[in-house]
């Protein structure tokens, strides 16, 4: 089912959350809404899922206008961080609990209810647990329990929120790779929201990165890390180090020293975006040249801050773990890999 | 249009309909009214039935007089044993661990499940005259039942748990790192529970203590089992509306109760106060009662 | 090592001795100490002399009476409870908090202060008394009017249990449900009512406890009609007013025992409440 976000803007109490999103979203991907805390990617999940209300713009399922529908006419799967199971019901009652309350013309009996949820729980590996209550279960048990119950009435689009956010590191990185599969084997399109971009980066077919109520970006997680159209992306997703250069013909200077790397595009100021592990170390010639002010390991590579230039610019570039590189060593590198960004 | 008519499709999922709160609203607001409201509105209007000073000549009358001295002393003696009481079992039980600590705050709870005509009988039947102590008590000439004591237990029995059930939850929820530290810095015990402690539970304790006060004054059906109700000495205000009720004085009895709605009020709206300027200072459970 | 018995975990806290000794001394001379003269006093006549005294008419019909009329106020409280805890937690409208703080006014006015003015409300001469009385209704002076008083001591019970448990029960849960399907009615019946079962067990107990012994605001109203409209607590004083303190006793011991037995049943609920729900209400 294709999902089409056409120029939605949410306002809540004239605070604006989301201004002007448009959105595509294909069948059968596995889409990330990725942002910091307030850049409303949580609105537009339940806008898309129909909990909230745009204040204009619409929102098609396939070539249906889903705007003016009501969360249950929609049928849609939504998992919450906190999970929201049914306390008082057991785990095969909170699967079951969206076949049970169609109406009688649509509901299956209840022989075919319980199969079907029984085959669920064997989906999310949760078999022999169907008369536990949730308050028994561990937390990435019951978000497991919170996405069969969801995946129950057949939706058309499913919707996590971030699913994974209440949980320990390691159930995390399991929920999650066992999500790919379950995405893998059941195709249906999937919206998950998620502040946490290395999460995103591994999960997602198509990255949606969003900041202040806008859409920054949207891509393959490997376009949006290779090539991030703006400031904001490049920080956000992956590492970054910044500098304040100026562009004269062609030629890229820090302060009144050329770097040795050219855009023949630009000119005037400028902001060079590069990441730490693209860069190359140069013996002489143009360059960045920087004293060491810490290095540590980090896995197989070491971490170096430096201080460029006499305006304390501080950047971080990685080297081989093995370099000799100590405090107050000099090094002189060139990013090999960079993008420019106006002046903010 | 045909935008505005599916328009009206889209519900807030977790709202009713406007006419559907209206409604709830209607009959709690309603229900409220007919229970709790009215009966403290007909107070005041049948203590003011005979004007002003219907009312205020009714206070002035000897019995009333006396029966507010009364009710003011048993309070000025219960509350303080309660609120000593409260803050030792409150020590003792949220400082330390030891067995049967669930059973003793069940035990300190018990008071609440006793009807209050029972909390006075067992005054009567230990001291009373067809008991063991009664004789020896008589013949020493110690009045205990029909007598003021005999209201100040009977009193202490009912309000009993009003000032540890709200210390106890509150006091554990603290923990002992503030005495530990205090004692670690070379405090002593009483130095550690006067700066320590008791600033840090001033609020709990004023609301244990107001609840506590409201009731003591209030008592009315175990004080009445071991008042004897000897006009002017040992009748509480409570016991005097009742006299005054049942000789027919509707207006002294409304007016004497108008005086204790007064308290209810009072009682309730600092007990708001302390909840909205206080709520995370006060025990979160131990409401009620 | 042997394991010894330990009363106490050691802390460098000082002053369990002197606040335990305390709290024993104090609860054993209030409490205790006169629970036991009141048993020992029924128990006095022999299981024989109890049972007769236990199971005399007008007893039985005085309990009877109290057990109903409570049973009625708890339900009716259960069902209009619910409601306004619903209403002060979810809705937002004028006065609201001052309905609010109005629930605890029977905690806090005495109860013979209650007991006349209801009564002057629901009398044959009453504000709602007349209204009610070319009905061919009265409300005071019978059983009616019990239920009445019992139902303003109790309702407080109900609101204050619910209300806590509703205010921390998450909307996401509600708008689970609606995900997957459920209509607003659907809603409110199959998952939010259900979540709170232990919550209104518990309210309906500790409400229908207390108006089992509730004196003060029920006698004026009730017009104390010997096996009609006489509630068990009455009898307990018309006993003593006779000088039959055995008499009193074994009434008042039954009902003690029935208290002890609500008070379990009210941990049972607690305990089964924190195990399934996670929550003890």
């Amino acid at each position: 089912m294709d999902v089409r976000v056409d120029h939605v803007r949410k306002e809540f109490d004239r605070f604006p959350a989301l201004h002007d999103v448009s959105l595509d979203i294909h069948s059968g991907e596995l889409i990330a809404l990725l942002g910091p805390s307030g850049s409303g990617k949580t609105t537009l999940l339940r806008l898309i899922a129909g909990l909230e209300r745009p204040t204009a713009g619409k929102i098609f399922f396939g070539d249906e206008d889903a705007s003016e529908k009501s969360v249950q006419e929609r049928n849609i799967g939504f998992v919450f961080q906190h999970y929201a199971l049914f306390r008082h019901m057991t785990i095969l009652e909170n699967v079951s609990f969206g076949l049970k309350v169609r109406p009688r013309s649509s509901r299956p009996a209840a022989g075919e209810i319980r199969k079907r949820a029984m085959e669920l729980l064997d989906l999310v590996q949760l078999s022999g647990l169907e008369k536990r209550y949730p308050n028994q279960l561990s937390g990435g048990q019951r978000q497991r329990v919170a996405l069969a119950r969801a995946l129950a009435i057949e939706p058309r689009v499913l919707l996590l929120d971030e699913p994974f956010g209440a949980l320990d590191a390691q159930v995390r990185r399991d929920l999650r790779k066992w999500l790919r599969e379950i995405h893998d084997r059941t195709g249906h399109t999937t919206v998950f929201v998620t502040h946490d971009q290395e999460e995103a980066l591994e999960l997602a077919d198509r990255l949606c990165v969003m900041s202040q109520g806008r859409i920054e970006q949207v891509g393959s997680p490997d376009s949006v890390y290779d090539t991030p159209t703006s400031p904001f992306v490049f920080g956000f997703i992956g590492e970054s180090s910044e500098l304040p250069v100026n562009v004269d013909k062609g030629d890229i200077w820090l302060g009144d020293r050329p770097i040795g790397i050219s855009s023949p595009e630009a000119s005037g100021a400028a902001r060079l975006f590069f990441r730490p592990h693209d860069i190359e170390l140069v013996d002489n010639g143009a360059g960045l040249a920087g004293v060491v002010a810490t290095s540590r390991r980090v896995g197989g590579t070491r971490r170096v801050e430096l201080d460029i230039g006499g305006a304390g610019h501080r950047v971080e570039i990685d080297l081989p773990f093995d370099h000799p590189a100590g405090e107050r060593t000099q090094i002189a590198f060139r990013p090999k890999r960079w993008t420019l960004f106006p002046p903010a | 249009m045909a935008a505005d008519l599916t328009r009206r499709r889209w519900v807030a999922p977790t709202n009713e309909p406007f006419w559907v709160r209206a409604l709830l609203v209607l009959i709690g607001v309603v229900f409220m009214a007919l229970f709790l409201v009215m009966p403290l509105v007909a107070v005041f209007s049948e203590a003011f039935r005979q004007g002003f000073e219907g009312f205020v000549k009714a206070l002035q009358q000897p019995d009333a007089q006396s029966a507010i001295r009364l009710t003011l002393l048993v309070a000025a003696i219960a509350v303080p044993l309660n609120v000593i009481f409260g803050i030792a079992a409150s020590w003792a039980i949220a400082k330390f661990e030891f067995k049967g600590k669930a059973f003793l705050i069940t035990l300190i709870d018990l008071p609440f499940s006793v009807s209050p005509v029972i909390s006075g009988l067992v005054y009567v039947l230990l001291f009373g005259s067809g008991s063991i102590l009664g004789p020896w008590l008589k013949a020493n000439g110690v009045e205990i039942l029909f007598a003021v004591p005999g209201i100040v237990l009977a009193t202490i029995f009912v309000t009993f748990p009003f000032v540890a059930r709200e210390l106890i939850p509150l006091m554990q929820d603290q923990g002992s790192g503030d005495e530990e530290a205090a004692l670690s810095l070379g405090a002593s015990g009483w130095q550690t529970f006067f700066r320590v402690t008791l600033p840090n539970i001033k609020w709990g304790l004023l609301y244990g203590v107001l609840l506590c006060n409201a009731r003591a004054m209030g008592e009315f059906g175990a004080v009445a089992v071991v008042s004897g109700k000897i006009r002017g000495q040992t009748t509480t205000m409570p016991l005097q509306v009742e006299m005054f009720y049942n000789e027919y004085q509707g207006t002294a009895a409304f007016a004497l109760a108008s005086l204790l709605a007064l308290l209810a009020l009072v009682t309730l709206v600092l007990k708001t106060a302390l909840e909205w300027r206080f709520g995370d200072e006060l025990a979160a459970t131990g409401r009620g009662h | 090592m042997t394991a010894r018995f330990r009363f106490r975990q050691p802390s460098v806290i000082p002053g369990f001795g002197l606040t335990f000794g305390f709290t024993l001394a104090y609860f054993s001379i209030i409490i205790l100490i006169p629970l036991i003269a009141l048993v020992l006093r029924a128990s006095g006549i022999g299981f024989e002399g109890f049972w007769k005294a236990a199971t005399d008419a007008r007893v039985l019909a005085s309990l009877r009476t109290s057990f109903v009329t409570a049973l009625f106020a708890a339900a009716i409280n259960v069902v209009f409870g619910t409601l306004i805890a619903w209403v002060l937690v979810r809705y937002r409208f004028p006065g609201r908090r001052i309905f609010d703080a109005m629930v605890d006014l029977p905690f806090a006015l005495p109860t013979a202060v209650a007991g006349i003015a209801l009564t002057a409300i629901y009398a044959p001469n009453g504000f709602v008394g007349q209204l009610v009385a070319p009905l061919g209704w009265r409300i005071a002076y019978t059983p009616v009017g019990i239920v009445i008083a019992m139902i303003f001591i109790g309702l407080p019970f109900v609101v204050r249990t619910i209300q806590p448990i509703l205010e921390e029960t998450s909307r996401e849960v509600e708008e689970a449900s609606a995900t997957l399907g459920a209509s607003r009615f659907q809603t409110i019946s199959r998952v939010l009512l259900p979540s709170l079962t232990p919550a209104i067990l518990t309210g309906f107990a500790l409400a229908f406890a207390r108006a089992v012994g509730e004196y003060g605001s029920v006698i004026f109203i009730a017009g104390n009609i010997p096996f009609v409209s006489e509630i068990a607590p009455l009898l307990i004083v018309i006993r003593l007013e006779e000088f039959n303190y055995t008499g009193a006793a074994v009434i008042a011991t039954v009902m003690l025992l029935i208290s002890f037995v609500m008070l379990f049943v009210i941990n049972l609920i607690q305990a089964w409440s924190r195990r399934r729900y996670g929550y003890g209400s």
